[in-house]
């Protein structure tokens, strides 16, 4: 398949400085993002997902720090050095950032109102994006936040500019959010949560409008999120994170209906949509592993009643189920007994096989 | 199914805000009743007035029309104090966001232990931190968290102190307002656990609010749907999902995120216009269309309905 890699994370570790404490939040993730698929990834709260996409943009924390690894971003055309990879974990200054952040890679983030300003125009926010990347001015500006509105879905364009935040609902404020993220064109959408602020019927149609601008602008989506539902509406492919690290990546139908890691069983196995009425939905037991401490073998295996012996000596690599789908798990190793998937995993799986 | 005892009925309730020129209705009109020990789950977008309802069964918000009766007893309005000594101990409301519903500056034996100071008046010290110590325990927390503060849980724990908050009044009736909205998915899944536990220990009954129909589908026995302050839908949840009749209670449910990629990337969305309906002759009533469930329709759309039913 020729896809093209737009954005490359080769053995990242992030750590935080708390009171002398250090917490190990990302441990050696690497993950290939492609030219157009969306990616979604999954997790917990708690789990590393929006601190390992605050480092494509520059905006970790303060007492933040990428200790090893590289982010390699293919995507650069500038005049200085084209389809060059320029690597993000290197970049310190604020300047270096302003070339990448909202041009090239942007965000959007869970709850709209409080990522609007509530004292400016919805208009003057989209502007201020485009006269920053762009430098249009006057008539032409207008005409520019006009459009972007217009292509975010907002009918009335031109009287709703003049509007505040206020004055919309929860789904047209994310749409306006949508808005001044693609207002310069971004190679890359990162979307953290974007809908769980919001009701299922606006969620439905916010994803519809992202999968829309998906095609029509040509952008690569990285999708964060703890619902599998969105999940499975919106992504191309799915990687499972759990204590700072990837447990499962693999495409949507390979994770959904062949899922391997007993986290990743576990995730969908405590959904309400394939719980049984009158009986006992399966919950994991126990809470997310310390970060402060070093994490011997699987990170899940405490808290996972079929963990192996080895699980808690060594660490398990990746495994290949197929060359788009690894897990990271002993279970998959040629001496490992044979370890049923719980019974809501073959549902799906039936399902699948009942459709064809 | 007849003989079964109502615990709350609520006869064409009006919750309007404002007065006069700026009146706002946002209930209109809303009959129901909930059974003794069932799980009756009410949904709606947001703004529809669905938590507006839960908080005026608590007597939070006033009422302006209509009756609301509790074990046959007039609930709302005017009601003597003993009544409403009983009504505040034994109905009792859980909270959307347990960040927000938890006094930050108390600790968790105050808080837990916070409705006794005003019903059970005659209880000493020992007696008092006995009570919190079983509902903590009650909930699957740990005696000793009493003499923490709420920052220092997870959201999941918060929201237990929030039912064991609940639990010290020996309630008989929980209206759980959207409680598991805020929670991660596997929290999810532990406090839908604890409060069915709870419903079959005590014999509770629910009031639950949410948006999410999915959630509904696994807790609920009959589901009521709510456009605009007006109930459209009510019925039994698998009723509900085997043949929504109203336009809106469809298009809900077709916006319903599920756990299957391939029937996911080719769902179509079902867009509710509220101008679909005509209604200037013909005006619409609460019909039951089959036994058990009730729609709002006029008499062509009815005649659709039997259609579709029979189908």
């Amino acid at each position: 398949m020729a896809k093209k890699t737009i954005l490359s994370v080769k053995d990242l570790n992030v750590k935080f400085n708390l009171r002398g404490k250090i917490l190990h939040a990302i441990r050696d993730v690497s993950i290939d993002v492609y030219k157009g698929e969306s990616l979604a990834i999954v997790g917990e709260s708690g789990c590393g997902k929006s601190v390992l996409n605050k480092n494509f943009i520059g905006m970790l924390d303060v007492n933040g720090f990428v200790e090893s690894g590289e982010i390699l971003y293919f995507g650069l055309n500038g005049t200085e050095a084209p389809g060059q990879a320029v690597d993000l974990a290197k970049f310190k200054k604020e300047r270096d950032w302003l070339k990448i952040r909202g041009k090239e890679i942007c965000m959007i983030l869970q709850d709209p109102m409080t990522s609007l300003n509530p004292l400016k125009t919805i208009g003057s926010q989209i502007a201020e994006a485009i006269r920053l990347h762009q430098n249009l001015k006057g008539a032409e500006l207008k005409k520019a936040v006009i459009k972007t509105l217009e292509d975010v879905g907002i009918e009335d364009a031109k009287r709703r500019c003049r509007q505040y935040p206020h004055e919309f609902s929860g789904g047209m404020r994310q749409r306006v959010v949508i808005a001044i993220a693609i207002a310069c064109k971004p190679k890359i959408l990162i979307c953290d949560e974007p809908t769980t602020a919001l009701d299922v019927t606006i969620q439905a149609q916010i994803l519809g409008l992202l999968k829309e601008l998906k095609s029509k602008l040509d952008l690569t989506i990285i999708f964060i999120t703890h619902d599998l539902g969105v999940v499975a509406n919106i992504a191309d492919r799915v990687a499972v994170m759990y204590a700072g690290e990837f447990v499962e990546i693999g495409m949507c139908e390979e994770v959904f209906y062949d899922p391997r890691h007993p986290y990743t069983w576990a995730l969908l196995s405590s959904l309400p949509q394939l719980g049984v009425k009158g009986k006992e939905l399966y919950s994991i037991k126990g809470a997310p592993p310390n970060l402060f401490k070093h994490i011997e073998g699987d990170a899940f295996a405490v808290r996972n009643p079929k963990a192996l012996k080895i699980d808690f000596i060594e660490k398990p690599p990746f495994f290949d189920i197929t060359p788009t789908h690894k897990a990271r798990t002993w279970l998959l190793d040629k001496r490992a007994p044979k370890v049923e998937p719980p019974e809501y995993i073959r549902n799906i799986r039936c399902g699948k096989e009942k459709r064809g | 199914m007849k003989s079964r005892e109502v615990l709350l009925d609520v006869r064409d309730l009006e919750v309007a805000f404002g007065s006069r020129r700026k009146k706002f209705v946002a209930v209109n009109g809303v009959s129901f009743q909930i059974y003794k020990g069932e799980t009756f789950g009410l949904v709606g977008e947001s703004g529809s007035g669905k938590t507006t309802i839960g908080r005026a069964i608590i007597r939070i918000t006033p009422t302006s029309r209509g009756d609301i009766l509790y074990k046959g007893e007039k609930i709302n309005g005017s009601i003597s104090k003993e009544l409403d000594t009983k009504v505040v101990s034994e109905i009792q409301m859980i909270f959307q966001d347990p960040m927000a519903s938890l006094n930050e500056r108390a600790k968790v034996d105050y808080i837990v232990a916070e409705g006794t100071y005003n019903t059970k008046k005659h209880l000493s010290k020992s007696e008092r931190a006995e009570l919190v110590e079983n509902s903590l325990i009650e909930v699957g927390l740990l005696p000793e968290f009493a003499s923490r503060f709420p920052h220092e849980f997870s959201g999941g724990q918060r929201q237990r102190i929030g039912i064991a908050r609940s639990l010290i009044m020996e309630p008989q009736f929980i209206i759980a307002d959207e409680p598991i909205s805020a929670l991660d998915v596997s929290i999810r899944a532990q406090v839908l656990n604890l409060m069915s536990k709870l419903q079959k220990e005590r014999g509770l009954t629910y009031l639950f609010i949410a948006h999410d129909l999915s959630v509904m589908r696994f807790i609920s026995d009959r589901i009521a749907v709510i456009n605009k302050g007006v109930i459209v839908e009510l019925a039994e949840t698998e009723k509900l999902f085997a043949h929504p009749l109203h336009p809106y209670t469809k298009a809900l449910l077709s916006a319903l995120p599920m756990v299957d990629p391939k029937s996911e990337k080719n769902k179509k969305l079902l867009v509710y216009d509220p101008k679909m309906h005509d209604y200037r002759t013909d005006k619409p009533e609460w019909t039951e269309a089959e036994p058990g469930h009730f729609v709002l329709c006029n008499k062509a759309e009815l005649k659709r309905i039997l259609g579709e039913l029979a189908v």
